[in-house]
Order: structure tokens, then C-alpha cells, then sequence
């Protein structure tokens, strides 16, 4: 058991998963160049080192299991699906998942459908890395399109929050034979790389192996009041908001959902079974995010378990702008969750 | 001219292109008569291609193909029963109905589900050539794709990365003159818009007649020697021409009729390849027409298995999201 921040609990999963099996490997934009940051944030570094680099290198091609490409989302992701349906395991890096949007043919047409049109011949196990969040960048480098993917039947979406989730999610992606996309907030990683607002979210993990399964909620802290079902960044501000309004005497519940695609709509059940009040919180848009699915599908099948209307809180739907004023206000803050929470506990 | 191979070799490749010009005459048929669903795309006129590219790869190599794929199917040897089941949507289908007319595939003859989207199918190749790379094994991949597909960002990006990492994959630009119904001289400056740009990624771009079997064959036995032994990929642009539309209901009305007439009758690759078999006294008249009435039964015999073959269970279509 050590401490460890979510991007080194990430390395340590990739690594661990590159020295089980030799069909796994790492591909992205600035993947571990000698002298660079390792991706964009640092999760890669040292993996070119111990695995050797693939690469050509005055024309002959070197052998290795860490692929530094071109600047090319299209062919990453479609490199990723072609060597996916003949053996290998693909890890990609997108540095930012702004970045999705560039290969939405790769992941949606071809990588979610290519076993369905197949009727079944086929597999496609790779894994998208996708730095997620809004972190003063301005709109390009900054948002939370989970909702997005979980749209897309074939894919799977999950956003690991901690360092043990980190680990044992990753090496679920890695192992399940089906693509995944892996949201990561860049806030939440706790590397090197200075961010501001950054949370330091370092925790145990285990040395040895071990798994965390899709589908499967965490709940972060008990309560009795509200339930409050956040991901990512948006747990840890939902924590933090029920920290303090313990001490008014609301007591919340704090659900992380950990994957979306699969989705535990039963352990929010159980919750919401035991305190009648549900908010949901994203940093993704309001319009259409997660959190509206999560709503219907208590107003179609739990209605009766409801005291109150469901309370969403999301992102404004703007384009995330730079000004860190501008920014703080259109992205859910602590006061937004308390003050709402406030609302619905004494609805 | 290119040699002519040995009789067998050369009888056998007869017998590919004309099982794909009565397969695809039979679906055009049954499609317009309204008793196969769906849509059509056919590969008629195209033939040298599919069999000159795919006559003698292995089994382990894979063929990407497009959303006209029925030439590049089965030449690679998806069975005509499979492929005309998957035409009308029956379990028996190749994708036990699941794929239809543009996504055929069969992966156990190296041939994953035909690709829909226009150069979606060429990173896909280079990720499988670099899978073959990683697993220290010869096979190679082919990506076939329009001329249309070389204006894609998917072309630049894949043979750019492919070129670098000298994959073993070819890439073949069936240039029919037309992406779906626009000459591509109207959208593209380069008379050679596939082969053309290989200097841009510095691999080899080789221009053939994609209407000459042989021809075809030759070039692609040098490009598969170049993926093979580690040189890396080659752009191959074959010449050819649809006899058909792009898809249903399109008359060709913006193709010029002389043009027409100049592919389709001058340079059928069927009636020409045919022709240079008897004039160099490779196959008798009589041998022609038994190849021809053989692979006639079989198609017939397809159309009866397809048409037999029951339709999917409707829980099946909830089936095959996910691998386990």
C-alpha cells in the first residue's frame, strides 16, 4: 500500500498491465519523449523507458510498446480500433479530450459498431484517455463531453475520482475486450504540473493487482437528507459542500457513479430509497448532460420515492470561457451545490 | 503487356471476376425486383481490381474494403451463400444480418466488416498493419478505397503514419473517374489523386490500368513484396470505371456517353481478359463456359439458400453490443 496521486496510480496500472501482457501498448501525441512531460500530464512518463519506443529512427524502425505519433486524431483512434480487431490492446492518450471531437468517426462509427455489423466475429478492446475539465484554458482545453460517449451503444464510459479507483479502473479498461473511454480531470490528477483549483486527491493504493468493476457506484460519505450523485470534480465540491452543511444539520449523501456507461442506477435507488431528495451535479452541460438521463429515469420507474423534484446542477450551457471569473461562474461551484441542497432538504 | 500466368492461375482469376459480375448482376436483379431489402452498390466493371489485388494473398492477410465491397469479398473467399444471405438480412448472413449490403465481412477469410464511411476503413488498416509489426508476423492489410477517399483527412493522416513507421499495408485507390456522382477532376487538381500524393508521404505510388487483371496483379505482387519484407506501404491507384451508378436509382446521367462506351465495351475487363485467354490459346471456348456454368449453379444456388435461410430472432438484434 502507498500513497499515490491519481496520475501515478494511472502509470502504475498501465506499467503493471504493459509487463502482464505483452499485447498492451501506449500511443499519443508526445508520449513520453525523452526530455517531455510524458503526454501532456505526466501519466506516461518513463513508460518509453521501460518498454522501449517504437519509432523510426534514421529508417530503421526500433521496436517498442510506446508510440510517440503524429498529430493526427484521426489515425490514432483508428490505429487504435485496426490493431484492437487483430490482437493488440491499445492505450491512447488524447492530452486533451477537447480532442475527441477530431476522431468522433473513429470512435462512434467504427469503434463502438465494428462487432455489431460484424454479428459478433469481433472485439474491439482499447482505451481513450481523456483529460477532462475546465481549468483556465479557455474553450477548446477545458470540457466534460462524458455525456457524449454514454450516448453510444459499444462504447463505455468511466471517470475514475480517486487513486485506488484510478488503478483499478484503469486495469478494467485495459482488460475488458470492449472500447473504453476514460474521463480524467485534470484538477483531480495531482502530478507535477501545477493547475490552479487543483485538489489534491492523493490516496492508498494497493502495491498488487486488483480490478474495479464497471457498473458500480461508490458512495463517498453517508447521509440521510439528500442524495448526491456527482462525478469527478463535482464529488469532490459535493463533499466539500456536505462537509459544511453537516454543521446546518443536512446530512447528504455523496454517490459517485465511477462509470457512466455502465450506469448503477441501483445503488442511487437504494439512496434516494432512504432520503426522498435527489441532485445530480456535472461540470458537463445542463442541456442533455448525464444527470438528465439519471432524472428520467427516476421520473419513468421511482417517481413514488421522490419528495421533491429532482435538482440538476450542471455547467451553464455556454462554451467554457477563459476568463477565470468568467469560468468559475458558468462551472458548478461548492455555494452553487450547498445552496440548492439547502433548497431540497427543506422542500 | 503483363505475362500471362500459368493456366490455372489465369482460369482461376477468370473465374473470380465472373463470379463477381453474376453476383452482382443477380443482386441488381433481385434488388430491382424488389424482392432483396435495402440498398446496392455495385462493383460491376471493377473486377480486375478485386481479383488482381486479392488473387494471391494469403488467408491471414486482411482486406479492408468500402461500402462496395461484394468484389473484395469474394475474391478474398467470403462463400456467395453467406454474402447473398447477408444481401436479404438472414441468420445465415456473413453478420447474421446485422452488416447488409455495405458492411459485409467475414473475419475467419481475413475480411473484417466493410467499411460505410468514406476513408474510414484506411487508419483501421494501418492499425492492423502495425498489430501484424508489433506481433512480428508477415501478414499485411490492404485498405481498398474511392478516389473520393483520397480528399479525407483519414488518406493523410493513416499513409503518413504508415509511411514513418513502414507498416506493412497497401493501400489501393480504385479510381472510377467519380466520387459518388462528382468527377473527381471537379473536386482535385491531380490527374492521379491517390498515387499522386505519395511523394507527400515518401512511399512508392504506383499507377495502374484497373481494368487489366494481370497488370494489376504485377503491381500489387511488388507492393506486397515491399509490405512483406519491413519497406513499408505503396499507394497503388487503379484506372477503373463503375457499370453501374454509385448506388440505386442513379442513371448516370452526368457520365459522358462516349466515355461510357469507352470503358464499358472497349475495355470491359471481363470480355477483355476473356478474349486474351482464348487468343493465347490459355483456355478453349469450351473450358470458358464450363467455368461459366459452374459458377452460374452457384449462384443460383446462393439466391435459393438466402431466400430459405430464416429470418434473425428479434432478440438478436439486442445481441453483439458488447464483447464479454
Amino acid at each position: 500500500m502507498a500513497v499515490m496521486s491519481i496520475a501515478d496510480a494511472l502509470k502504475a496500472a498501465i506499467a503493471e498491465e504493459m509487463r502482464r501482457d505483452p499485447s498492451v501498448y501506449v500511443l499519443g501525441e508526445d508520449e513520453d519523449i525523452p526530455g517531455g512531460m510524458g503526454g501532456a500530464f505526466t501519466v506516461t512518463k518513463g513508460i518509453g523507458d521501460e518498454f522501449g519506443r517504437l519509432e523510426n529512427i534514421g529508417g530503421e524502425i526500433k521496436d517498442g510498446r510506446c508510440i510517440n505519433t503524429p498529430i493526427s486524431e484521426i489515425m490514432i483512434s483508428g490505429v487504435c480500433v485496426g490493431s484492437a480487431m487483430y490482437g493488440m490492446r491499445p492505450v491512447a492518450d488524447l492530452q486533451y479530450c477537447d480532442f475527441l471531437f477530431c476522431m468522433m468517426d473513429q470512435l462512434v462509427n467504427q469503434a463502438a459498431k465494428m462487432r455489431y455489423m460484424s454479428g459478433g466475429q469481433l472485439s474491439v478492446p482499447m482505451v481513450m484517455r481523456c483529460p477532462s475539465g475546465a481549468t483556465n484554458r479557455g474553450a477548446q482545453h477545458a470540457q466534460s463531453p462524458e455525456t457524449f460517449f454514454a450516448h453510444v451503444p459499444g462504447l463505455k464510459v468511466i471517470c475514475p475520482s480517486t487513486a485506488y479507483d484510478a488503478k483499478g479502473m484503469m486495469k478494467q479498461a485495459i482488460r475488458d475486450n470492449n472500447p473504453v473511454i476514460v474521463f480524467e480531470h485534470k484538477l483531480l490528477y495531482g502530478s507535477k504540473r501545477k493547475e490552479v483549483g487543483a485538489i489534491n486527491s492523493a490516496g492508498e493504493v494497493p502495491d498488487g493487482d486488483y480490478t474495479v468493476p464497471f457498473g458500480k457506484a461508490a458512495i463517498r460519505r453517508e447521509g440521510t437528507d439528500v442524495t448526491i450523485v456527482a462525478n469527478l470534480l463535482m464529488n469532490y465540491k459535493a463533499q466539500e459542500a456536505a462537509a459544511e452543511l453537516e454543521k446546518e444539520g443536512i446530512s447528504c449523501e455523496i454517490i459517485d457513479p465511477r462509470s457512466l456507461l455502465p450506469f448503477d442506477y441501483e445503488t442511487v435507488v437504494e439512496s434516494v430509497r432512504k432520503t426522498g431528495k435527489l441532485m445530480i451535479v456535472h461540470e458537463d452541460n445542463y442541456n442533455c448532460g448525464w444527470g438528465a438521463q439519471v432524472a428520467s429515469y427516476f421520473a419513468e420507474n421511482e417517481i413514488f420515492l421522490l419528495d421533491a423534484p429532482i435538482v440538476r446542477i450542471a455547467a451553464k450551457d455556454t462554451p467554457v470561457p477563459f476568463s477565470p471569473d468568467l469560468e468559475n461562474y458558468v462551472i458548478p461551484s461548492k455555494e452553487d451545490i450547498m445552496e440548492a441542497a439547502r433548497k431540497l432538504a427543506r422542500a | 503487356m503483363p505475362v500471362m500466368p500459368n493456366k490455372e492461375k489465369a482460369i482461376g482469376m477468370y473465374r473470380k471476376m465472373y463470379e463477381i459480375r453474376q453476383y452482382e448482376e443477380t443482386v441488381k436483379y433481385l434488388f430491382f425486383e424488389g424482392i432483396m431489402p435495402g440498398t446496392i452498390h455495385q462493383s460491376a466493371g471493377e473486377e480486375a481490381s478485386a481479383v488482381g489485388i486479392i488473387y494471391d494473398l494469403r488467408r491471414e492477410d486482411v482486406v479492408y474494403s468500402t461500402h462496395r465491397p461484394a468484389g473484395h469479398d469474394l475474391a478474398k473467399g467470403i462463400s456467395l451463400r453467406s454474402m447473398m444471405a447477408e444481401m436479404f438480412g438472414r441468420v445465415d448472413g456473413c453478420c447474421k444480418g446485422k452488416g447488409g449490403a455495405m458492411h459485409t465481412g467475414d473475419m475467419s477469410v481475413g475480411v473484417p466488416p466493410a467499411n460505410a464511411i468514406v476513408g474510414g476503413n484506411i487508419p483501421i488498416a494501418a492499425g492492423t498493419a502495425l498489430a501484424f509489426k508489433m506481433q512480428k508476423k508477415d501478414n499485411i492489410a490492404v485498405s481498398f478505397m474511392g478516389d473520393g477517399a483520397t480528399n479525407e483527412g483519414s488518406f493523410h493522416e493513416a499513409i503518413n503514419f504508415a509511411a514513418t513507421w513502414k507498416l506493412p499495408v497497401v493501400f489501393v485507390c480504385e479510381n472510377n473517374l467519380y466520387s459518388a456522382t462528382t468527377s473527381i477532376h471537379l473536386t482535385t487538381l491531380l490527374e492521379d489523386p491517390a498515387a499522386g500524393r505519395a511523394s507527400a508521404y515518401g512511399c512508392p505510388g504506383v499507377v495502374v490500368d484497373g481494368n487489366d487483371v494481370l497488370a494489376v496483379n504485377e503491381a500489387m505482387a511488388v507492393a506486397v513484396e515491399r509490405a512483406r519484407s519491413g519497406e513499408g506501404p505503396t499507394i497503388l491507384e487503379l484506372k477503373t470505371y463503375r457499370k453501374y451508378g454509385h448506388s440505386r436509382n442513379d442513371a448516370c446521367g452526368y457520365r459522358p456517353k462516349e466515355e461510357e462506351k469507352e470503358w464499358l465495351e472497349d475495355r470491359d475487363p471481363i470480355k477483355t481478359f476473356r478474349a486474351r485467354l482464348l487468343e493465347e490459346g490459355v483456355a478453349t471456348e469450351e473450358e470458358l463456359e464450363k467455368v461459366e456454368e459452374e459458377v452460374d449453379a452457384a449462384i443460383d444456388d446462393s439466391v435459393e439458400f438466402a431466400k430459405n435461410s430464416p429470418v434473425p430472432s428479434l432478440e438478436s438484434a439486442l445481441e453483439d453490443i458488447y464483447a464479454d
